[in-house]
């Protein structure tokens, strides 16, 4: 406990990241040793490889013709037909490319951002805060986890067809504005991070309730929120199954739109492919600049959780 | 904290009262704000949480299991009671067996392989590598691409008549795969587009689970002469232990789900012509948005849900006795702590 005599917020707040890199430094300090052979780099290359060429695969059909897929003996090398692919997808009327991609960014973006407030303010209570009933209601959320989505979607598009919602991306934001994992997840980040000398300094400094939870829980939480933001993105971006139920032609959203790019009697791959890659452009945008703390956002949940 | 709930904020601006003249009874006004705040902010902060829930989620739970009891008409909204016989329905139905069989098939086709990868993917990257953060990054670069997208690049190659891997087969002098007529073959297509997507994110997880183990443990089997693989297969893989079957627990889940993947593996997206690649859940889309039979679509929800209880209650049965197993080693790992504090 900290002296009677108030010390300012300020310092509260430094004493996060002090706390945090304290911990941190405990995990780097352990030397890996076995310097890696070139076998590790022989083998990690594989893996790489085999990443990789999905990818590649779909900018060489893409970027071809109807009738590269058919050529026995076809090139290596991309054609020169991407952009006219490409441009035949997002001009395709059946697709609705912009705003499919529309859809996509913004419904991603505020399930993610849902996600996050609501996980971080029941985390932090789960977490840190004493109250009756916490033990049971969190192994309810846990439980929850094993629930599976097909378990809920029939009475949600009766709802949502009696709302007249269906075909409108308000059908597929609502059901996933909260999540049992987010919770758990920032559970389990803000029970190991915070320390409870430091909300008990805050409180004796006067601190109501939500003030710690803004001064010492927020800050605290940066961190997990950025990765739980970024996993939430990524998964509702990509989620299919209740998107392709409940949204239609008219107003899909990506993965959706990429279904019906197939459902065509004649399926041209060089225009099916090129739409896969520019539908996944986006996220590999969004690879480049955060994927290291997706990285990290995996590591830290698979350690703590 | 629970010395600070009694203590008065000192914002307040009374003066404080005399010694020896306290009156308990009688709290300030900030002093009782200050005790609701106490009481009741924890319940208000997950209050959002538990509301949104119980309406997208509990609620609907609740609501197939009234609706796979009903013959569910269309046109009035509403059902009548039918007791068991969707349930029985479904469980009459062929296809519902060879979906069934077809989940579990690919479901094993793609945990298992998936999972030996996954450790040795981690097993390299755990080594004292050049440049970790990019090897770390490349390993997840599928895990951003769409299920959808990557079924789609998938069901090209294994494409029975022009795709890439019968192409190669023939030229090297093999016969062609029929990856879209036999279902063996669909599943180990099916397979592969899960595993490309998911082995590198199970091998970060894994690699977590590696960098947690103390050094001392390999320092002291090196001093006793053990090998690297010796090190590996006794020092490495049982700490690994709770951390697979976390990993187990969630494919588990996710691979009893499977839809996106066979969904895209053809364009009629029916499963195949003899229902080679019907999986639980396309069956139950093709009944509820096929058919439009809602009674027998909630139905068969709640056995996918119950065959999945059924397969998570013997994880957590082999958990336990994995976990009893570890015991005599007197290791603590980052998971059986945090079990202790529940």
């Amino acid at each position: 406990m900290t002296s009677l005599s108030s010390p300012p917020l300020a310092i509260i707040e430094e004493g996060i990241p002090n706390a945090k890199r304290r911990q941190r430094g405990d995990r780097t300090t352990k030397i890996r040793g076995m310097r890696a052979g070139t076998w590790v780099y022989i083998g990690l290359g594989v893996v790489i490889v085999s990443a990789i060429f999905p990818y590649y695969w779909s900018f060489l059909i893409g970027s071809g013709d109807a009738s590269t897929i058919n050529d026995p003996d076809m090139s290596w090398l991309p054609g020169g037909n991407f952009i006219a692919n490409a441009l035949s997808v997002v001009n395709d009327p059946a697709v609705n490319f912009w705003l499919a991609l529309w859809n996509s960014i913004f419904s991603s973006t505020v399930i993610a951002a849902s996600v996050v407030v609501f996980s971080t303010l029941a985390g932090w209570a789960f977490a840190k805060l004493r109250f009756r009933g916490r033990g049971w209601l969190l192994a309810f959320i846990v439980a929850t986890l094993a629930v599976p989505t097909q378990l809920g979607v029939v009475p949600l598009y009766i709802l949502f067809a009696d709302l007249g919602w269906t075909g409108n991306i308000g059908a597929i934001i609502i059901p996933a504005l909260t999540s049992a994992f987010g919770v758990f997840w920032m559970t389990q980040y803000l029970s190991q991070s915070v320390p409870d000398e430091l909300i008990e300094a805050a409180r004796v400094d006067g601190a109501s309730m939500i003030r710690t939870f803004w001064t010492v829980g927020v800050v605290a939480a940066r961190p997990a929120a950025a990765m739980l933001f970024l996993f939430t993105f990524v998964n509702a971006w990509n989620n299919f199954f209740w998107p392709f139920i409940v949204l239609d032609r008219q107003s899909p959203t990506l993965p959706v739109a990429l279904s019906l790019l197939q459902s065509n009697y004649f399926v041209d791959y060089s225009i099916v492919l090129a739409g896969v890659l520019l539908a996944t452009i986006p996220l590999l945008i969004l690879f480049a600049f955060a994927g290291r703390q997706l990285v990290n956002g995996i590591m830290a949940g698979a350690v703590k959780g | 904290m629970t010395a600070t709930d009694t203590r008065r904020p000192p914002t307040s601006s009374d003066s404080p009262p005399p010694r020896g003249e306290r009156a308990p009874r009688v709290l300030s006004f900030s002093h009782k704000l200050s005790r609701w705040d106490l009481k009741f902010s924890p319940y208000l902060y997950i209050s959002p949480f538990f509301i949104l829930f119980a309406i997208v989620g509990l609620f609907p739970i609740a609501f197939t299991a009234v609706i796979s009891f009903q013959e569910w008409d269309l046109v009035r909204n509403s059902g009548t009671f039918v007791g068991f016989d969707q349930y029985i329905w479904i469980l009459g139905q062929p296809q519902f067996w060879t979906a069934l069989r077809n989940t579990f098939s690919i479901f094993l086709l793609s945990s298992v392989p998936q999972l030996i990868l996954a450790i040795f993917i981690a097993a390299m990257l755990d080594r004292n590598i050049r440049a970790k953060t990019f090897w770390r990054m490349s390993v997840l670069l599928p895990f951003v691409m769409a299920p959808v997208a990557v079924a789609l690049i998938f069901s090209n190659m294994f494409g029975d008549n022009h795709g890439l891997v019968n192409n190669v087969l023939t030229n090297i002098g093999l016969n062609p795969i029929p990856w879209h007529k036999d279902p063996f073959w669909s599943h180990i297509a099916i397979a592969t587009m899960v595993n490309f997507r998911w082995t590198g994110y199970n091998a970060l997880i894994l690699l977590a689970a590696m960098q947690a183990v103390p050094r001392e443990y390999y320092e002291a089997a090196t001093v006793d002469g053990a090998n690297a693989f010796r090190q590996f297969w006794s020092i490495t893989l049982p700490s690994l232990r709770p951390t697979l079957i976390f990993v187990i627990i969630t494919a588990t889940i996710g691979g009893l789900q499977i839809f996106d993947e066979p969904r895209m593996f053809d364009n009629t997206g029916e499963g195949g012509p003899a229902q080679q690649w019907l999986t639980i859940t396309l069956y139950l889309y093709n009944i509820g948005w096929g058919e439009f039979n809602f009674g027998r679509a909630a139905a068969l929800a709640w056995i996918l849900f119950i065959i999945i209880l059924l397969i998570g209650l013997i994880n957590l049965f082999i958990t336990r006795r994995l976990v009893r197993d570890e015991g005599g080693r007197g290791e603590i790992t980052p998971r059986r702590r945090k079990r202790v504090q529940r």
